[in-house]
């Protein structure tokens, strides 16, 4: 069966430009995992040894607010031309995103481009008129996840650890979970479609790790946009993201690995409040399954220090993960500032063990 | 201009409405649908029998709300069609309109507005640090609470920009670029339906005797917690 489904990932492939990418932050990934992006930037500047440029004048594509429905598709139209302006001022073509919704957005937004010329037209000149600036469209469009896919072998062979347990020597299982923007509106965007996306199961085969084929592997995480901004709706985030771990607990994840900033958070932080509302936990002795970014899993198995890349501040304590690859790490410096300055500790989960 | 006359001008709808044969394939796959009744189903099978009464009572209703965008209708219809995309066209005329405020979900579009549409003016970011509070975002959980509490000393471990003029995660976003910002949420339309949903929620709170000023409020804290605090503007309107 996997040899069959990897046969369907193979007709589904997309051109990733081989070097010069401008990068484009993402709002969540900065908030939340706040040194993910910067572990990237390391990965492909110094372990893959390819030049990417961090603009410090890019701002949100404000996809966010397009999608719960408070602007305009006019108004991310125009923004998303001021980035592509930022990109050409700094000469580069290939442009990369961070977010799974932006990637989303970009993608919308030169495909409507396309059928509807006019809206491009309107885009420049609102540009030209409030901003004075001008702009070429990207040559090459990609995701951050598929740099690393791209690049999965060699950071294979660059790697420390595999994706083994080193206790019993099994494969770990590995949840995907590849957000729904990346791939669900343009299929032929995304490494491996929508049915058969490739791009972080790709990196599991790469690293050593079991794929997880559960029912609900595409099923979307909850975000929905207003329905997790507003309190008042916030039940619809945290009913689907059980909907995926229940339908995954028997498959025994090791870990969850995902490429959208959103879904990592709500993976990660809706564990704790299954477990502080209802007392159930999904991983092993009463602990939650580890979330990880694809960069943050890469950075591990290259043998970046957890605490360097910012692994301290996922609710769900990753610990599991790092003692099954073999990975070594103080305890002590989990919660240490620069030069070990102390900063206290968080308070323990009552259910959730950490 | 009929409703739908300017739903056709609206690409989302052009681009979204083909020809349903109402299989109920978007519903089947639909997040919100499976943990609420919404049903794009039944929302594109009503706006394409083209009756104003009907789509009136669609762009008055909580229905249009509840849809979260993750576009996998997009994915399987398999006549091409994109509720997801007839939504956004529905809700974009239901604020123009004014209708939104007749729905208790429509209501709601205040709070979203007042943080993430106003965050990306401020910070130029959807959403950023300071304004995540484990009160507004409990399921933020003690590790938030940690890093917030020692915000500037964790932001530095981990190697971030955070309230500094430079590149990197969280830097201060630059005055030209804020000002770039504002000035295409003018020119485009953001700031004319800002205004539209602020003007509508101000009337409708007035009517009611709900205080209303700006930032976080008392209107705005019932659109945002719902049942949880002071009750449901539905309460407030049946009164």
């Amino acid at each position: 069966m996997k040899y069959q489904k990897n046969e369907n990932w193979e007709k589904h492939q997309k051109e990733i430009a081989d070097d010069n990418y401008y990068l484009a932050r993402s709002c969540i990934r900065q908030n939340f995992f706040p040194a993910a992006e910067d572990i990237f930037i390391k990965i492909i500047r110094n372990d893959i040894g390819k030049n990417i440029y961090d603009d410090p004048r890019q701002t949100t594509c404000s996809g966010i607010a397009y999608h719960s429905g408070v602007i305009p598709f006019e108004t991310t139209m125009t923004v998303v031309a001021r980035q592509f302006a930022l990109m050409t001022e700094a000469g580069f073509e290939n442009f990369v995103c961070s977010c799974v919704t932006s990637f989303g957005i970009y993608s919308e937004v030169l495909e409507t481009w396309k059928h509807f010329p006019e809206k491009e037209a309107e885009a420049r000149d609102i540009l030209k008129s409030t901003t004075g600036m001008t702009f070429k469209k990207p040559k090459n469009l990609a995701h951050t996840s598929d740099l690393i896919y791209k690049y999965r072998n060699i950071i294979a062979e660059k790697s420390k650890f595999k994706l083994i347990n080193k206790h019993n020597g099994k494969q770990l299982n590995v949840v995907d979970h590849v957000g729904c923007h990346y791939a669900k509106i343009f299929p032929e965007k995304g490494v491996g479609g929508a049915e058969f996306p490739y791009v972080l199961a790709g990196m599991v085969d790469a690293w050593g790790g079991a794929q997880v084929d559960y029912p609900e592997r595409r099923h979307c995480c909850g975000f929905g946009f207003r329905q997790y901004l507003l309190k008042s709706n916030r039940g619809y985030s945290v009913a689907n993201s059980k909907i995926k771990f229940d339908s995954m607990e028997p498959y025994k994840p090791d870990c969850i690995i995902a490429n959208c900033p959103g879904c990592t958070f709500f993976l990660d932080r809706w564990q704790y409040v299954i477990a502080e509302m209802d007392g159930k936990t999904y991983g092993e002795n009463n602990m939650g399954i580890p979330v990880l970014t694809y960069e943050e899993l890469a950075a591990l198995l290259l043998g970046y220090d957890p605490w360097d890349i910012g692994l301290q501040v996922h609710q769900v304590a990753v610990e599991p993960l790092l003692d099954k690859i073999g990975i070594e790490y103080n305890s002590e410096l989990k919660y240490k500032g620069v030069d070990n300055i102390d900063m206290g500790m968080p308070e323990k989960p009552l259910n959730l063990c950490c | 201009m009929n409703l739908y006359e300017e739903l056709r001008k609206d690409i989302r709808y052009v681009e979204g409405m083909n020809a349903c044969i109402n299989c109920g394939t978007c519903t089947a796959v639909c997040p919100a649908a499976a943990v609420s009744d919404y049903d794009p189903r039944k929302i594109v099978d009503i706006v394409q029998k083209e009756n104003e009464k009907y789509l009136i009572e669609v762009l008055k209703g909580d229905e249009i709300w509840r849809c979260g965008e993750c576009l996998s209708c997009k994915t399987r219809c398999p006549r091409n069609n994109v509720p997801c995309y007839i939504v956004q066209s529905l809700r974009a005329l239901s604020i123009e309109r004014g209708y939104f405020i007749e729905s208790e979900q429509g209501r709601r579009q205040l709070a979203v507005k007042r943080t993430v549409g106003d965050h990306i003016l401020e910070y130029g970011y959807c959403v950023y640090i300071d304004e995540v509070s484990n009160e507004m975002y409990p399921e933020q959980g003690p590790v938030w609470q940690w890093m917030r509490d020692n915000k500037e000393n964790v932001m530095q471990r981990l190697g971030t920009s955070y309230k500094q003029d430079k590149a990197g995660a969280l830097r201060n976003t630059d005055k030209k670029s804020l000002d770039d910002l504002q000035k295409i949420f003018d020119a485009t339309g953001a700031t004319d339906r800002f205004n539209k949903i602020e003007a509508a929620s101000a009337e409708f709170a007035a009517k009611h005797g709900i205080g209303f000023s700006k930032g976080h409020d008392e209107y705005f804290n019932k659109t945002y917690n719902g049942y949880q605090e002071g009750g449901s503007l539905n309460e407030v309107s049946e009164k």
